[in-house]
């Protein structure tokens, strides 16, 4: 079981935290909500909640996950990409089938 | 697949919910706009990477061009490329007229009031302008969130009266954007330091652009900002410290002035510019003018010297400064926190002075051509309900006072200038005549005792009251100002609950100056306005003293009066009417309406006595000391 992040991301993700001036990492996770069934969270952390949480290190930066949203992302890449004026995260999640259009939710 | 962004934790919003906002600095000569995305609040470029948007709009027949594009033209096409709209937003007719000479473009008259500009495209009006460069920047800020905005926060200069801050709204609902709030731009910079997460403190935020200069002085207290008074001077900024190096140039070389033409001119600005900007890096610099044929010289120019030359402009700006200080009440001791704003504050010498002025390094770390962006960015990300920590509030000010007019052209202030907004104020008001039953309301705007030397702002009539004896009725007149500025008055008749009201959107508005003159004048005329607001008191009075010895000597004057007495008392009235029309002197007006009480005093003495006589008359005594004895 395993969550990775580009190096590209990774470079954000610690611009981000140095601006931001505190964090420990970033958490990634799934929602059931969405047109089309889960939708996935990106949030900074303060907190690791002890025995829910799980933390992989890919390219300097903390990833943390609760155990719940695991299973929907397990094996997932987090990259971050710009398309034209507009630049934000993006995952690459082998257990996606199908997402909606505008690619916020997705099913399993 | 759309690209997300990091949140606060706990913060995520559900798919297609984003809360997106930005904010908008809607300048004279530039705009930007801002937003906070993965907790960073920065400014948006555009497709070529240029954060500020040229505030110009360029006409052609089939086509609206916004920005660097429209700048090019506005040499070549000055009557339809609109540079600088700003300073038309609010503004009726009769204001263009005054402005009108400057500018290059045609006004044609039209059935509103409010002006409209002619070009290939049709006619056009600030706000249609204005709009946009709004829409062209929503454009922007949709193109790199990747969705729709729920709306933004732009920011105005604090002195902006009612009708620019609604023209400002209106054009945004032209350019179908929500506004969460207008934002006053110290307000916004002070923001963009994060100077709300203190509890308290006093700010000072100096704002030097390119032609204007505007301090504000703001106090934190438990988290709420309040504008304690603004002031500034709106014909100083970078231009003038360019001037200044070029006049020495000038002085230097030998070159003579009738030898410059307008292009040499501009070249030499640049170049004083350029000088200027290089000495906030290095201590000298290096002038090589070449102007024409036989026009050139090299020089040095150091730090010094430059000192020298600016010097006597900053000092100017302090003394702004002073003045804002002494309205907010304020002693220099008590500023916490300096917050440069605007290009030129870039310049080394302008913070070393501003920092000794108000005893306190400014704060510089945030691009100050940025700041105002990025502090309505934040607050409009808290508006939209992206904040963890809940609602910012902020206060603003009145920048002149507002008030009615009452008997004799004299001005009743109802706000006060300053006072922080929103606030709402009543005071009451009664009947001058008997049975009067309409009463006109005339709002007015400013710190003058007469209403001639103020802004009227709006006229409305409270009519329909029941007739009473003058002085009887009670007709409560409410002024409201909301959070954006806008004043709404309400007047209301007490007894019989008959009302009216007034949303003010003034057909036009007032420059930083004219309200600097405003300010300026209602001191500089403070006792000449104390005498003439006694003349006017005293001429109402003697309105009042004649209309009612009319009254009576058409009632029984022929009866009760002997013809020389009668004589004698016309005499005293012609007097009154001629020092009431004619006098410059209170004293000469009560002069006159004493020797006509006296004159009159016997007949007033032998009404009285008639009068009573008539409503005793059919009863006893006997009934008077009755009711007297059950008291």
């Amino acid at each position: 079981m395993a969550l990775t992040i580009t190096e590209q991301a990774a470079d954000r993700v610690k611009a981000f935290l140095d601006n931001r001036g505190k964090g420990l990492g970033v958490r990634l996770g799934v929602k059931t909500s969405g047109c089309s069934g889960m939708a996935y969270v990106i949030e900074f952390v303060d907190d690791i909640n002890e025995g829910e949480d799980e933390i992989f290190e890919s390219n300097g930066v903390k990833i943390v996950v609760d155990k719940k949203s695991l299973v929907y992302i397990d094996g997932t890449e987090m990259d971050f990409q710009k398309e034209g004026l507009n630049e934000g995260f993006k995952f690459n999640n082998p257990n996606e089938k199908d997402s909606c259009g505008c690619g916020e939710s997705f099913t399993i | 697949m759309a690209l997300l962004q990091i949140a606060e934790p706990g913060q995520s919003t559900r798919p297609h919910e984003h809360k997106l906002a930005v904010g908008i600095d809607l300048g004279t000569t530039n705009s930007l706009v801002a937003t906070v995305r993965s907790g960073v609040t920065e400014t948006l470029p555009d497709e070529d990477g240029n954060h500020l948007l040229p505030s110009i709009v360029r006409y052609t027949e089939d086509d609206v061009v916004v920005g660097f594009k429209a700048k090019v033209n506005s040499v070549d096409d000055p009557q339809n490329t609109i540079v600088s709209v700003k300073r038309l937003m609010g503004r009726g007719i009769e204001d263009l007229k005054t402005l009108g000479e400057q500018l290059p473009y045609q006004f044609v008259d039209s059935d509103s009031s409010v002006p409209k500009i002619k070009t290939v495209a049709g006619n056009k009006t600030a706000m249609e302008v204005s709009a946009e460069i709004l829409k062209k920047l929503k454009q922007r800020s949709e193109n790199t969130l990747g969705d729709e905005l729920v709306g933004a926060v732009i920011t105005v200069p604090a002195y902006f009266d009612d009708a620019q801050r609604q023209a400002t709204k209106d054009a945004a609902k032209l350019a179908n954007l929500k506004v969460l709030r207008l934002l006053n731009e110290p307000t916004a910079a002070a923001v963009a330091y994060g100077l709300d997460s203190a509890q308290e403190g006093v700010i000072a935020v100096y704002d030097l652009g390119g032609g204007t200069f505007d301090i504000s002085i703001l106090r934190l207290t438990k988290g709420v900002f309040e504008v304690l008074a603004t002031g500034g001077d709106s014909a100083l900024g970078g231009d003038d410290f360019d001037h200044a190096i070029a006049e020495w140039v000038i002085t230097q070389s030998g070159i003579k002035n009738s030898e410059l033409n307008s292009s040499s001119i501009r070249l030499l600005m640049q170049e004083a510019c350029t000088a200027k900007e290089a000495l906030s890096e290095i201590d000298e610099v290096e002038l090589n003018i070449e102007l024409g044929d036989n026009q050139k010289w090299f020089g040095l120019l150091n730090r010094e010297t430059f000192n020298e030359l600016v010097d006597p402009l900053i000092k100017k700006s302090l003394m702004s400064c002073r003045r804002a200080l002494r309205d907010a009440k304020i002693d220099r001791e008590d500023i916490h926190d300096v917050v440069m704003v605007g290009g030129s504050t870039r310049m080394l010498r302008v913070r070393e002075l501003v920092g000794d002025f108000f005893l306190h390094e400014p704060l510089v770390s945030i691009d100050p051509d940025r700041v105002v962006a990025i502090g309505a960015a934040t607050q409009a990300n808290a508006l939209a309900g992206n904040n963890p920590d809940g609602d910012m509030l902020l206060l603003d000010v009145l920048p002149l006072s507002l008030g009615i007019e009452t008997m004799g052209g004299l001005t009743e202030k109802i706000i006060h200038r300053n006072t922080p907004i929103p606030v709402s104020r009543a005071q009451d008001f009664t009947t001058y005549k008997d049975g009067q039953t309409a009463m006109s309301i005339h709002v007015v705007q400013g710190e003058r005792e007469l209403v001639t030397d103020c802004r009227s702002l709006a006229k409305f009539e409270l009519r329909g009251f029941p007739p009473q004896v003058a002085g009887a009725a009670r007709i409560r007149v409410s002024f409201q100002v909301d959070a954006d500025g806008l004043l709404h008055v309400t007047a209301r008749e007490e007894t019989s609950g008959v009302e009216a009201h007034v949303e003010v959107k003034p057909s036009y508005g007032l420059s930083d100056s004219e309200i600097e003159t405003m300010l300026r004048d209602s001191m500089e005329h403070a006792v000449e306005d104390k005498g003439l607001r006694n003349l006017r008191e005293m001429q109402v009075e003697a309105d009042r003293v004649i209309e009612a010895l009319d009254a009576a000597i058409a009632d029984d004057g022929d009866s009760m009066l002997e013809a020389d007495e009668k004589n004698s008392i016309l005499e005293a009235r012609a007097v009154l009417v001629d020092a009431r029309a004619n006098a410059t002197d209170e004293q000469l007006v009560k002069q006159a309406m004493e020797s006509l009480e006296k004159a009159s005093a016997n007949y007033v003495a032998r009404r009285m006595n008639a009068s009573v006589q008539t409503s005793m008359a059919g009863h006893k005594v006997e009934e008077f000391s009755s009711e007297e004895s059950e008291k």
